[in-house]
């Protein structure tokens, strides 16, 4: 079944005048289609400016098309009705960690979606405990946002949209403003959540190296989806990548160079273990 | 000319609850015209490191001489060494206040005391140092994208003409290009003025390009003190203090324990690959095909 | 420096304080602020100072901390001592500087409220010390329920009093960062004149308030992604629900509302001018 489907979805500003006078419209997204199954894991790349973020925000519904249908578990967003409904279906994980969280004990904001969605008290208090546990923050329930990691809190963050107990997660950048560590924290927790709880994975991200796994990838440029399918496909064009302001991993640029320089290396390699055994095998021939 | 310190040691909130060793008896000499990389995981002490050497926190005890002088002398002129080190913070975009940019560049130069002719002169060369479009001089900075914001702060506290700059993560938050195109300028600035350049970040990739030192904290304390190939050879030991290795240098070892004698003494992605290519043609010359041996012969000819 | 500011900031701790229900927090603190004032001699502080040392004692809020949160008001206190110590002309003069002199009620005066004001910020913030803004929140909107009926927004009110409260250390932090990274541009914000110095608090405001609104719109983008609509339809994760000991406390204040009046109306101690 389709979790998320847009079809030729675009989405104008209006540029304004100092008067506050329509003067013309620019273009965020232009004619995207995508297309996510149940429990796939997805990513879309592009760089800061590509439109990506846009698009995040179409799927729920934070935005609305200005043209062209997006739907959400089979709700077209732009009916009124169905807007919290699809608030509810597709969850989100914004990129500041420090403005989205809206409690000031890690228990009480992960309550807090469950609270606006008028969950019974017991079943609150049941589901803060399961999301805090699935992302590894239990131990933190009773502490103050404010004294977390940036990991910590952007897994908070994971946790508070769990417990609202959607079908579909969406990531904007999740990952952006942490280090290394906390993006490693973040990562693990979206890959346990995928295994655990089943639910698809929209992530949208510029760093590469956090979609090697993806089923599928969408390469966004100047609001249109300049390029589409498994990470393998995608990395096998670098040039492209480097037009698109993008970069890849540093083991993908490692194995073309070598394929430039002669070697019989594969295109599109993703992880360091691979070129490892490609170039072990070269020296067995 | 260099910056010093000496057994320096730094105590958040003394005395209370919160009370945190964050720099335990720093010892370093940073000379002039060096390009240094800091590293280090959230919270080891890079960001307040680096606020000691402009005087911006005092040291709870130690020293700290820039060219030879003790800046917590008496009568050391504070304002002095602002000028000549200029300290780009983290997100340095969240200071712009001006109504357009060349007025936020000139915000420096205008507290140095400076003409207004001169303070648009020193505004204009550092934006062209950093880059930034002729368009965007009189652009309100608040309508600039977050590349061009970040340019406009850097060029902020170049207008200062400072011997010495230092950057908390200029990169954070950017896409790969506009990583790439902030490093690059850093770089060329280095090339071109040749001032000190002091480099804080979390990408070991980074680093290993452009630092020609790296220096690691790990827990308020000095971990590695020393040129990127040594540091990056306890790479283990770094993945403990929460940091990585750049990729290449893991491949290289994994290949080594797979028996390829490669050296595994690379930092870059170039050095990795002519260094691959050496272990293959030395080990096993049998092992490269015709094409191979032909592209290498037209290398030769060039 | 202004991280110190306590102010309206939660302290975690497992105290019989922290676990009241916060409606007889709020209720026992308007008392008390109330109290503070229905008495004019030194038995009646000297009451209210056991019952502050009894509470603070129970709040298990170290007692260095609550003095920390004394800091910000010092100058208000200072101008309060000073102009009840000097404009005061009535009793009888005890020192005399200059043309101005210090009068035996002066000084009463001027002890007698900073101590008040003293307590007044102890008292309150030992309330939000012991109280998590969210449960604040709530406390605040159950008593003022009743005021729904006069289309006075209460839930919004209160929800966003507790944004403000969570946001107060990030941006206190942020004005740390952002002061510090003006000064490594020059900028001097320790001398010059009144209208140099309100002047020098351009670079730092400007920033600010570009961030706040830009928290704000972020915030507001989250809360509403996550199927926030207002009050309507709402439930609560931790319910306000009377117990034993909420019953317990609201006896013990209005006992120690009537034990102070009483003391501070007629216990017959005096000690020199107090």
């Amino acid at each position: 079944m389709d979790m998320v489907q847009t079809e030729k979805l675009v989405f104008e500003y209006e540029k304004r005048d100092e008067d506050g006078n329509v003067i013309g419209a620019s273009r965020a997204i232009d004619e995207v289609d995508i297309d996510v199954k149940e429990g796939q894991f997805i990513a879309v790349l592009g760089h800061n400016g590509s439109g990506k973020s846009t698009l995040a925000k179409h799927l729920n519904a934070i935005l609305v098309p200005t043209d062209g249908t997006v739907w959400v578990d089979g709700r077209n967003t732009k009916k009124p009705e169905e807007l919290w409904n699809v608030r509810q279906a597709a969850g989100m994980v914004f990129q500041n960690p420090d403005n989205q969280i809206i409690g000031t004990v890690v228990e009480e904001d992960v309550g807090f979606g469950p609270e606006n969605l008028g969950v019974p008290t017991d079943e609150i208090w049941k589901r803060v405990e399961d999301s805090l546990k699935a992302v590894g923050m239990l131990s933190y329930r009773h502490h103050s946002p404010n004294k977390l990691s940036g990991g910590q809190k952007q897994r908070v963050a994971i946790a508070g949209v769990v417990a609202m107990e959607p079908k579909c997660i969406v990531l904007d950048e999740p990952t952006a403003m942490l280090d290394p560590v906390g993006r490693k924290e973040v990562l693990k927790t979206v890959r346990k959540l995928r295994e655990e709880k089943k639910v698809t994975v929209i992530l949208i991200t510029h760093y590469m190296e956090e979609v090697v796994d993806a089923d599928k990838i969408y390469v966004m440029d100047h609001g249109k989806v300049v390029m589409e399918g498994t990470p393998r496909e995608i990395f096998s064009e670098v040039e492209k990548l480097k037009e698109y302001r993008l970069d890849v991993p540093q083991v993908t640029i490692l194995a073309d160079e070598l394929r430039k320089r002669g070697l019989d290396i594969p295109k599109g390699i993703l992880r360091k273990e691979e070129l490892v055994s490609e170039i072990t095998k070269i020296l067995q021939k | 000319m260099s910056i010093r310190l000496e057994h320096l040691n730094y105590i958040y909130s003394p005395k209370t609850a919160y009370e945190k060793h964050a720099l335990k008896d720093i010892c370093l000499e940073i000379p002039h015209g060096e390009f240094v990389g800091i590293i280090g995981h959230t919270g080891s002490g890079k960001s307040t490191l680096i606020q000691h050497f402009n005087g911006l926190i005092k040291a709870t005890d130690g020293k700290l001489f820039y060219n030879e002088e003790n800046i917590y002398g008496q009568g050391y002129n504070m304002r002095k060494l602002r000028n000549e080190i200029g300290l780009v913070f983290q997100y340095p975009e969240h200071q712009l206040f001006e109504i357009d940019v060349m007025a936020d560049v000139c915000f420096g130069p205008k507290n140095q005391g400076l003409s207004r002719e001169e303070c648009e002169k020193r505004a204009l060369e550092a934006l062209k140092l950093v880059g930034l479009k002729e368009k965007y001089y009189h652009a309100s900075p608040f309508e600039l994208s977050g590349g061009q914001k970040r340019r406009a702060a850097i060029a902020g506290v170049l207008a200062m003409r400072p011997k010495v700059l230092v950057l908390d993560e200029p990169t954070a938050g950017l896409d790969p290009k506009g990583r790439d195109d902030i490093l690059e300028q850093v770089a060329y600035l280095h090339k071109q003025t040749g001032m000190t350049v002091i480099l804080v970040s979390h990408s070991m990739e980074d680093i290993a390009r452009y630092a020609g030192r790296i220096i690691v904290m790990n827990h308020g304390e000095i971990m590695y003190n020393d040129e990127p190939k040594k540091v990056f050879a306890h790479y283990r030991e770094l993945e403990q203090a929460g940091l990585a290795a750049p990729q290449v240098t893991y491949i290289m070892h994994e290949l080594r324990e797979q028996g390829i004698p490669a050296d595994t003494d690379v930092t870059t992605v170039k050095e990795a690959a002519d260094e691959i290519i050496r272990a293959l043609e030395a080990g096993m010359p049998n092992a490269l095909d015709d094409k191979m041996s032909k592209s290498r012969q037209m290398e030769k000819e060039k | 420096m202004i991280r110190d500011i306590t102010i309206g900031q939660y302290y975690p701790a497992k105290s019989i304080l922290h676990r009241l229900d916060p409606r007889v927090k709020l209720v026992s603190t308007l008392l008390y602020l109330i109290s503070l004032f229905l008495f004019k001699s030194i038995a009646g502080y000297l009451a209210v100072t056991v019952f502050l040392v009894g509470i603070i004692r129970a709040s298990k809020v170290p007692f260095r901390y609550i003095v920390k949160g004394l800091k910000p008001i010092v100058m208000l206190l200072m101008i309060t001592v000073v102009f009840n110590l000097f404009l005061q002309k009535d009793g009888e003069v005890l020192l005399r500087i200059w043309k101005l002199s210090i009068t035996t009620v002066g000084l009463r005066n001027a002890v007698y409220m900073a101590v008040r004001l003293i307590y007044l910020i102890i008292g309150s913030s030992l309330m939000t010390f012991t109280t998590t803004p969210n449960e604040l929140t709530d406390g605040i909107e159950a008593l003022l329920h009743p005021l729904n009926k006069v289309h006075v927004p209460v839930h919004e009110v209160a929800m966003m009093m507790s944004i403000a409260l969570r946001f107060i250390p990030i941006l206190l932090e942020e004005t740390d960062k952002i002061m510090k990274a003006q000064q490594a541009r020059g900028a001097d914000f320790e001398s010059g004149n009144m209208i140099q110095r309100a002047k020098s608090m351009i670079p730092i405001l400007v920033p600010l308030f570009v961030s706040a609104f830009r928290r704000a719109y972020d915030l507001a983008m989250a809360m509403e992604a996550r199927c926030y609509r207002g009050g309507e339809g709402r439930t609560k994760m931790k319910p306000l629900k009377y117990q034993t000991r909420d019953r317990a406390a609201y006896v013990t204040m209005v006992v120690y509302a009537a034990a102070v009046v009483a003391i501070g109306r007629f216990a017959p101690l005096q000690v020199w001018i107090f």
